[in-house]
């Protein structure tokens, strides 16, 4: 392959946390952390949001210092200063958010910091065949000349993952590796990981997903509050259940807690609707009092549809009725004029402002028609309402004035969830709306779901998650590729006939579509 | 659910004293200074130069109230050093012809709305960088300054018009009244209104801000236009203490302006701003360039010494989000 730089010879070594402790001002993020994980085995880290998963992979990969303890690889204890240092001795962390140079292309990301060079001069025929060698039985059919920016999620992280192979990674960390992917791409990953396992590397997985971390993991560690609970290394006498139970730290009954309820008449027509993500025309409606689920896999065009409901996109062809009433879209201020509310998948992005207070983020939508003369705020309604809000959801801040960045993911979504609730609605839209939310959280807000349904109004979640669009939705709609792929009531619905609806058709002579 | 949340928040408690002197910090600075300056230098306080002082910060700080809405929603403006000039220009050329001081004004400051919707429409709406956009039109707007002016200064003679360079209301220039009512109003503005709010939404994330359902093209060319007015008032109350308007005048005006925010502590990557971040930072470049004068440091070295300021403001800055 290509130079290396010196590697520690680390084969056959265990990765182990001596008493692992973090504390940021005010707060212990980790406390006392000690478990080992075995060459040849991958070791998931389970916990809820906030139970300090994270954190530790920060200290693994040098972003963090630990306060107390240390990081021991085989026999040699590891003083990690820096991303570097945590590199040089074998160590990859992949995290949620890659770190890749999407201008640049494959083969720079690569060997960013040492790129194949003589004077400076890059040596371009080098670079292509190491990057080559590198992405060979990964991912061969990605090209190194491709910008990154072009590639798929799930190709990514494979250039991701193949740099820190070329890296000689010994002890490889993922850090919720599938959150973005389609299950044909979570299949190909779980046999990349099978096969660094095969290879005798260290692998830790953090997940929140059980079935994934059922299907892949050897043994499991549980963290709750950033304090070790326990290991588990015997996998096949773990039950689901057990490991909830562990994680939470007390039973969990049916989290979705489905009432069945009244549906009113129809609240919102989609007639033949066309826009951009949609490659055939979509119909549906959804009544008063509905929770209609829409599930499909990354690049259905189930974010797309909700975006055209929201008023982001324009459509193309098709119409809408909203309660009977023909109603057409410019801007998200038209739908939320009409009563039709849309929370965004990407919190971070395009939910929270963060720098600005939780009262700021409740108010802003509904503060315009509770002003003298529509721009002059009152302070006794912005203290209410955002009080009110706080109260009602369940919002844990210390006070309204707190900025909203220093919550967690839960909370900001309730405090998202709180600025609809001040607004008169008719239709709620639902992007993923318990994304990378800890299952507290997530109950709570199946609750919230559930009572504004209950209220009359027609709610609609979009959701990769099987068990969560099964267990809140009256009816279920499956997208596939930017076309209506079809419907399914509560009752019909199960894992197998939704997946296989959602799944492409490449093998369609069967198929009459 | 309770026990591990409550991680989170209280980590943040002992953070409101810190937010508290973030808040404070730079105005205390500037009253530190001031003080400083007093002890130091002989004449500081005396009447003529607090009056000098007072007129230094004026046409800065009125431009400065709406260059905070510019920098707040996240962009800047740079256009506004040729707005005050061309504005002193146009004001005086209506006056000679038409010999109405209110007419010369109100052209001045229409001048300065339609360069202020140009600025926003095209920032908004065709989703220009504002770095580009204003750099553009302080060029055209300075040629145009040069162009109505025939490239000479053009006189006043309009006794009326002079109220607002040299008038005193009980001892107190016009100029700063003026400047104050500015800090007073914009500062409520930012605070207590839909369009304060929003503009503070739009700096710190364009798009929830978006789906939160606030107009953010229209904010945006409000906010532009706004400024546009205003910097336009501050080249009229400029060419009303010079008793001409001056094509050449306010050169690099607008580096001051934001140099005067981004000390005081607004954030040049939008969605963080207060009034009292602007009038401190005003407040700190006119203080220390007082003193310069006062204590004869050549032209020369105060160049470096206020960008030495500047670059330090922001280190501290920087270093203060780790």
């Amino acid at each position: 392959m290509h130079a290396q730089q010196k590697q520690p010879d680390n084969t056959g070594a265990s990765l182990c946390f001596n008493g692992i402790g973090k504390a940021f001002p005010g707060v212990k993020a980790l406390d006392g952390i000690s478990f080992s994980a075995h060459p040849g085995q991958v070791h998931g880290l389970m916990g809820e949001n906030g139970a300090g998963k994270s954190t530790l992979l920060k200290i693994l990969g040098g972003a963090y210092v630990p306060s107390t303890g240390s990081v021991q690889i085989g026999a040699h204890t590891m003083a990690f200063k820096c991303a570097a240092d945590s590199i040089a001795s074998g160590v990859a962390v992949i995290h949620q958010e890659l770190h890749l140079v999407p201008e640049m292309s494959v083969a720079e990301n690569l060997f960013l910091g040492h790129l194949p060079a003589s004077f400076g001069l890059i040596n371009r025929s080098a670079l292509r065949q190491q990057a080559l060698a590198c992405l060979k039985g990964l991912a061969d059919e990605i090209d190194p000349q491709e910008k990154v920016g072009r590639l798929s999620l799930g190709q990514r992280q494979l250039v991701e993952i193949a740099k820190a192979l070329s890296r000689g990674a010994h002890v490889i960390a993922f850090d919720e590796p599938t959150s973005s992917l389609s299950a044909r791409e979570i299949d190909r990953l779980m046999a990349i990981i099978g096969r660094l396992r095969n290879e005798g590397k260290v692998v830790l997985y953090v997940s929140h997903r059980m079935e994934e971390v059922f299907r892949i993991c050897n043994a499991v560690t549980v963290f709750k509050d950033g304090r070790y609970v326990r290991t588990f290394e015997d996998m096949s006498t773990l039950t689901h259940d057990q490991l909830v139970t562990c994680m939470v730290g007390r039973d969990i009954q049916d989290i979705y807690d489905y009432r069945p309820r009244e549906r009113g008449a129809v609240a919102l027509k989609v007639n033949g609707l066309l826009g951009p993500g949609l490659r055939e025309p979509v119909s549906f409606e959804v009544r008063q009092g509905e929770i209609l689920g829409l599930f499909g896999l990354v690049g259905a065009g189930r974010t797309e549809l909700l975006r055209l409901l929201g008023g982001l996109e324009r459509n193309s062809a098709g119409s809408l009725e909203l309660c009977g009433d023909a109603l057409r879209l410019r801007s998200p201020r038209d739908a939320i004029d009409a009563g039709i509310l849309l929370c965004p998948e990407d919190r971070k992005k395009e939910g929270i402002v963060p720098l600005s207070s939780v009262a700021e983020n409740i108010n802003i939508s509904a503060r315009s028609a509770h002003s003298r003369f529509g721009w002059l705020l009152r302070g006794g309604w912005e203290k209410d309402n955002a009080a009110t809000q706080i109260k009602a959801l369940k919002v844990k801040t210390p006070t309204a004035a707190q900025k909203i960045m220093y919550l967690s993911g839960g909370n900001q979504q309730k405090a998202i969830l709180g600025r609809w609730l001040s607004m008169p609605m008719k239709v709620l839209l639902l992007d993923e709306p318990t994304r990378g939310i800890d299952i507290g959280a997530k109950a709570e807000i199946y609750q919230i779901i559930h009572d504004l349904a209950a209220r009359g109004i027609a709610v609609i979640v979009v959701s990769s998650d099987l068990m969560e669009v099964m267990g809140i939705s009256d009816r279920i709609l499956v997208l596939c590729e930017g076309a209506m792929r079809g419907e399914m009531s509560r009752e019909h619905a199960n894992e197998s006939n939704l997946l296989q609806m959602a799944l492409p058709r490449q093998r369609a002579a069967s198929q009459g579509n | 659910m309770t026990s591990q949340n409550t991680a989170v928040p209280t980590a943040r408690k002992p953070l409101d004293l810190r937010s508290l002197l973030d808040n404070w910090a730079m105005l205390m600075a500037a009253v530190g200074i001031f003080v400083l300056c007093t002890l130091l230098i002989d004449n500081f306080l005396s009447p003529l130069n607090m009056r000098g002082l007072g007129l230094a910060i004026s046409t800065t700080g009125i431009a400065a109230c709406t260059m905070l809405y510019c920098l707040a929603s996240g962009h800047f403006d740079l256009s506004v050093g040729s707005v005050i000039a061309c504005a002193g220009v146009v004001a005086a050329i209506v006056m000679r012809d038409t010999d109405s001081v209110l007419l010369g004004i109100g052209a001045a400051l229409l001048m300065g709305l339609v360069v202020g919707l140009i600025n926003g429409i095209v920032i908004a709406k065709l989703r220009v960088n504002a770095l580009i956009t204003t750099l553009a039109t302080m060029q055209i707007v300075r040629g145009l300054a040069y162009i109505f002016a025939n490239g000479k200064a053009v006189g006043v003679s309009q006794d009326g018009f002079f109220v607002f360079g040299n008038g005193q209301l009980f001892g107190v220039p016009v100029p700063i009244l003026i400047t104050i009512l500015c800090f007073l109003f914009f500062g409520w503005l930012l605070n207590y209104t839909t369009y304060g709010r929003n503009t503070m939404a739009i700096g710190g994330n364009p798009e929830a801000a978006l789906l939160a359902g606030v107009n953010v093209d229209r904010t945006k060319i409000i906010i532009f236009a706004v400024h546009g007015v205003i910097g336009a008032l501050a080249g009229v109350i400029l060419a009303s203490r010079m008793t001409s308007g001056q094509p050449m005048i306010g050169q690099g005006f607008e580096l001051t302006v934001i140099s005067a925010c981004v000390l005081g502590g607004v954030s040049l990557s939008g969605g963080v701003g207060m009034i009292r971040h602007v009038i401190a930072g005003v407040l700190i470049l006119a203080i220390i360039e007082n003193a310069m004068n006062l204590k004869n440091i050549d032209t020369f070295y105060q160049y470096v010494i206020r960008g030495s300021i500047l670059l330090l403001a922001v280190v501290i800055d920087r270093m203060k989000q780790r």
